[in-house]
């Protein structure tokens, strides 16, 4: 599923908003981490996602679900020194 | 090294380098110099930078870990940009997470934009909280060899005095307190940012700093690529200038041919 898609199937009760990488971003209530991954096309790429402050390992993208108001960060490396 | 000679490896927190030159992945044109860069480095320690994905990217992009691959070097992600203890811990703990549990980590924690300063009070407060979570930490500090002693004391794994301001190609501007550092430490010692020229590089070197870190420097010449093999050899010559040791130096001049059997005489 796409991010479009899914943000388009979102109605307003089954919607939820996030912050996501500093921006506000409505996705289907109660997705899980691993869902959301998938839907900005990042699955099985080189990332680390953190939860309200709290890393969120890979292993548990399937099972943690995301919740109203939740701050959620991607990260990826970049060039530095 | 020259085939006649054997250097013991580079330690660090358990690993060993043959290489003693660790070079950063920023401001290169793209990623195929960053990689031809970083073989003519010889550079076995690679940092790179931990930020936000942009959620807009082409799914293909190329990313920095196709271009240095964690299977054939040692990442070491830094925390720059940090300017808290706070902010460095969560960075550490998403680049654990983004290297599937790599605990090696460059601790910068910054105290101003014009200066890149470390800010040295959040730095040991950040070394203090990594090394307590299992993190391996190489830390960036000031040329202050007390914090530096402190950073030791709390568990970092290397110690990592500016030469001069980060990106300012100003060199060693103190090497008397770089000596200070080296002398007190039981932990590698290398100089991390500064460097401008290959000369600088082996000037570390011959100090006996056990490696140096850089980035501006090959990334910024008009030559990335040849910048790159200049600094390998930089490191290799001072390494075994400083392992020889230096002359005297005198007062006076000493001819290197005899006054004996001058046909003058």
């Amino acid at each position: 599923m796409t991010y479009a898609s899914l943000s388009a199937s979102a109605s307003r009760e089954d919607a939820m908003q996030i912050l996501l990488n500093g921006e506000t971003r409505a996705l289907e209530s109660n997705a899980t981490v691993a869902e959301l991954v998938e839907s900005l096309g990042l699955a099985g790429r080189r990332i680390a996602v953190e939860v309200n402050e709290e890393i969120v390992p890979k292993s548990e993208h399937d099972g943690i679900r995301l919740t109203e108001g939740d701050r959620v960060e991607v990260v990826h490396a970049i060039g530095g020194g | 090294m020259s085939d006649f000679f054997q250097d013991s490896p580079l330690r660090i927190a358990g690993r060993e380098f043959a290489s003693r030159l660790l070079v950063g992945t920023g401001k290169y044109r793209d990623f195929d110099e960053t990689a031809e860069a970083i073989a003519a480095s010889g550079a076995e320690i690679v940092t790179f930078a931990v930020r936000r994905t942009n959620l807009g990217q082409d799914a293909g992009e190329p990313n920095l870990l196709d271009a240095v691959p964690p299977e054939r070097f040692t990442l070491l992600p830094n925390t720059a940009g940090c300017y808290t203890a706070k902010d460095a811990v969560r960075t550490c703990k998403l680049a654990r997470e983004l290297l599937d549990g790599h605990n090696l980590v460059k601790l910068e924690v910054l105290g101003d934009d014009a200066t890149l300063y470390p800010n040295v009070v959040e730095t040991l407060s950040a070394a203090e909280t990594l090394i307590a979570d299992g993190f391996d930490v190489m830390v960036y500090t000031s040329d202050d060899p007390i914090v530096a002693r402190e950073l030791e004391r709390l568990g970092c794994c290397a110690i990592m005095p500016l030469g001069s301001l980060i990106g300012s190609g100003h060199g060693i501007q103190n090497p008397y307190n770089i000596r200070l550092i080296i002398e007190q430490s039981g932990v590698p010692v290398l100089v991390d940012a500064g460097i401008g020229t290959a000369s600088e590089a082996a000037l570390a070197m011959e100090l006996g700093c056990d490696a140096v870190l850089m980035n501006s420097a090959i990334a910024h010449a008009r030559q990335p690529v040849l910048m790159a093999g200049a600094m390998k050899k930089a490191i290799e010559a001072g390494r075994e200038a400083f392992l020889a040791g230096r002359m005297p130096r005198r007062q006076s001049a000493e001819p290197s041919s005899p006054f004996a059997g001058r046909i003058h005489g």
